[in-house]
């Protein structure tokens, strides 16, 4: 350390997608870093320190992947004006470090070329130089150095190699200090792209020779993953064992979270007084925040898989198989991942939509991403589906049961489908953005990377979904407990409340699809999340411990519903937007309450008409 | 999918391709990267489709093979271009023509 504080510099990463830009950002700050979002937008912030020997603090920014200044998405937008030093409420990067795969050199040239227009002092980091080398590629590492006109670090992320080297040279263009020339970048037209093409390759072939032992494996590997017909039923069997790990794997830590903040409610509730504070802690707070935390098992396993095939490079190739498939219904191949996501729950679903570039096109995945069936709807198929659906089999090798299950995921699928498809036709004609996509060579991922990013995956669910989540469960709560049961009353006391004033209000409408008032009161709390119904159930039909113990729910509602009524519960239940969260999400990434209200409306109008015929034809057929 | 035969003169003399009609195991130097078909049909309008392309490098000289096609439709194609490799729609390759090696 040395007597005199240095002032803080700031550094910012530029590079290619898929160049190991997070794995030396992480490689350079360790646990030092924070994930936030860029002021006015929805593009993730991630920044980290660093402490260099002479005890300078490096603030380091992570710029998202881009192949060129030329910005197209939002996300290209923070990276090229953070380059140039215009985003709003972020200071100018002291020293640019380009960070490049030093295997594939030829397009990061090109940006390089463009980054030295801006005029800030930069680095060049060959990472993957291990890589590199074992493939005998040879790089004219001086030569290239004077031709950019930039210092030059080798570094292996991964292994933190050459990372010492790299603040070591960041530093001495901090103490070199200032601009270094003045910023001539202007938007390349056709005719400059080529022209900086044609210079990449000159300096390509003047300062690096080809691999000796270039990388087959790749090409081997894409043989079979990429195979018309393999390569589906590959993606489809990932599919399936994913689904498979994130019900089963994260069963036991979901049912000892739900276990937990039952036992913190009971504990609250007995060494509380009885009254408004302990109802708003027991009903609102804790069963309320836990009904979106228990999902974090199965949000955090179903990431793991996803991190763990993004970081190998099969998510490129999944949205290639995929991307007609998508493509007919007028979605982009990048909208398979967030619609993924959402089969677990819609909320980082709907987070993950930020991959995709065009504003169209990411808001038709938003706005279709909730009729997946997420996880929260299953407490609520299972309910009725062992009240109303008899446990035979059918054909003598399926069950009942397990069909109407499938068939309700099938129907949440093509709905969704459907609706984008219809919102292309009607709504955004013109045609989805292009699709044009790198298919990085396979990598084996790196156990402590994935890791990281498992870890902040699961500190941004929480954070930004508790944050979203808590008003929301407070309005419920507060709905469904004021005002409070007069003295000597009779029926549960949610009847009383507003959320009971409500459903009784609303009960007429609901008759023509079935829906009897206690189902009416029910769906209020329900909005919460959708397992909560279950729940409400139980509190309006005065069952106490509904969860626990569905058996009992399960009985009262044969005595008191029709199976043409319970037909068109599940029905309601594909399409209705019984989640607030989402509402909130979804408010949150379209920066505007227009979407949200938009959402609303389509998918409760659909889960009506959907319960409507349901309804109605159930009774046709004499169900009623 | 048809070529505008006024247009194509250029192209036409030699056994230049659209890469959109082009098959896994066709390989070949890009000739000629164009901004003209179908305009309005991609999203974004035809020259910054254009500017996409040549800054994933397809670019004139640039060698280039298709490598795979999709399930349905043959549709997207994966190519091998110099030494990297991309994924596109044969829409969006259309104005992307290729000199095929002779097989």
């Amino acid at each position: 350390m040395s007597d005199i504080a240095l002032p803080t510099a700031r550094i910012a990463l530029v590079g290619n997608p898929n160049s190991g830009k997070t794995a030396l950002f992480n490689a350079l700050t360790g646990s030092r870093q924070k994930v936030a979002n860029y002021a006015g937008v929805t593009v993730e912030r991630k920044e980290g320190q660093v402490a260099t020997p002479n005890g300078r603090s490096l603030s380091v920014l992570d710029l998202p992947g881009t192949y060129s200044l030329r910005a197209r998405s939002p996300d290209e937008v923070v990276t090229r004006d953070a380059v140039l030093g215009k985003l709003a409420g972020e200071t100018p990067p002291d020293v640019l470090v380009c960070v490049a795969d030093a295997t594939n050199l030829r397009l990061v040239l090109r940006l390089i070329l463009e980054l030295k227009a801006v005029g800030r002092p930069m680095v060049l980091a060959l990472n993957m130089y291990d890589i590199a080398q074992r493939q005998g590629l040879r790089i004219d590492l001086d030569g290239l150095a004077r031709e950019i006109g930039c210092p030059i670090v080798t570094t292996v992320a991964t292994r933190k190699r050459g990372i010492e080297d790299l603040v070591a040279q960041v530093e001495a263009l901090i103490e070199a200090g200032g601009l270094n020339a003045d910023n001539t970048w202007r938007e390349p037209d056709a005719g400059q792209i080529r022209d900086a093409h044609r210079e990449a390759q000159r300096i390509l072939k003047a300062h690096v020779r080809a691999p000796e032992r270039p990388d087959t494996f790749t090409g081997k590997v894409d043989g079979v993953l990429l195979h018309p017909v393999a390569g589906l039923l590959i993606l489809l069997t990932l599919l399936f064992v994913m689904f498979q790990a994130v019900f089963t794997w994260s069963k036991a830590a979901g049912d000892l979270m739900t276990d937990g903040f039952t036992a913190v409610g009971v504990f609250v509730a007995a060494h509380l007084p009885p009254g408004m504070l302990t109802s708003f802690l027991t009903d609102g707070v804790i069963s309320g925040v836990g009904s979106v935390i228990v999902f974090l098992p199965q949000i955090l396993v179903l990431f793991f898989f996803i991190i763990l095939l993004e970081d190998f490079g099969y998510m490129a190739r999944a949205a290639f198989l995929m991307d007609r498939i998508m493509g007919g219904a007028g979605l982009h191949g990048r909208a398979f991942i967030p619609l993924l996501s959402s089969f677990a729950c819609a909320i980082p679903g709907i987070m993950a939509t930020r991959v995709i570039d065009n504003k169209r096109d990411r808001l038709t995945t938003i706005m279709v991403a909730p009729l997946m069936t997420c996880s929260a709807r299953i407490p609520v198929y299972t309910l009725i589906i062992s009240a109303f659906i008899p446990n035979r089999s059918v054909l003598g090798v399926l069950n009942l049961p397990g069909l109407v299950m499938f068939g309700l995921y099938a129907t949440g699928i093509l709905s969704a489908l459907g609706v984008s498809f219809i919102t292309r036709r009607l709504f955004w004609r013109g045609a989805v953005e292009p699709f044009l996509m790198e298919l990085p060579a396979y990598k084996l991922p790196d156990p402590v990377n994935v890791l990281r990013s498992l870890y902040i995956r699961g500190k941004i669910f929480i954070t930004r979904a508790g944050t979203i989540i808590f008003p929301m469960m407070i309005l419920v709560w507060f709905l469904s407990s004021f005002p409070g049961a007069p003295a000597g009353a009779t029926d549960p006391a949610i009847n009383y409340s507003l959320a009971g004033r409500i459903g009784h209000f609303l009960a007429p409408v609901l008759a023509p699809i079935g829906f009897n008032w206690q189902m009416t009161v029910a769906l209020i709390p329900g909005f919460a999340a959708r397992e909560v119904a279950v729940a409400a159930l139980g509190t309006v039909y005065a069952i106490g411990n509904a969860d626990a113990a569905p058996g009992a729910l399960a009985t009262t509602l044969q005595h008191n519903w029709s199976i043409a009524t319970g037909l068109a519960f599940l029905a309601w239940y594909v399409f209705a937007p019984q989640c607030a969260s989402t509402i909130g999400v979804v408010k949150r990434e379209t920066n505007s309450w227009l979407w949200p209200a938009v959402m609303l409306v389509y998918m409760t109008s659909l889960a009506y008409l959907a319960a409507l015929i349901v309804y109605q034809v159930a009774r046709a057929c004499g169900l009623g | 999918m048809l070529a505008d035969p006024g247009k194509d003169a250029a192209s036409a003399d030699a056994a230049a391709v659209r890469l959109s009609a082009a098959r896994p195991g066709d390989k070949g130097v890009i000739v000629d990267v164009r901004a003209e078909s179908h305009p309005g049909d991609h999203g974004v309008d035809v020259s910054e489709l254009q500017r996409r392309l040549l800054e994933f490098g397809f670019v004139e000289g640039a060698r280039i093979e298709v490598l795979h096609e999709g399930a349905i439709w043959r549709d997207p194609i994966a190519v091998r271009l110099d030494d990297m490799r991309i994924g596109l729609r044969r829409r969006d390759a259309e104005d992307v023509w290729v000199q095929l090696d002779p097989r």
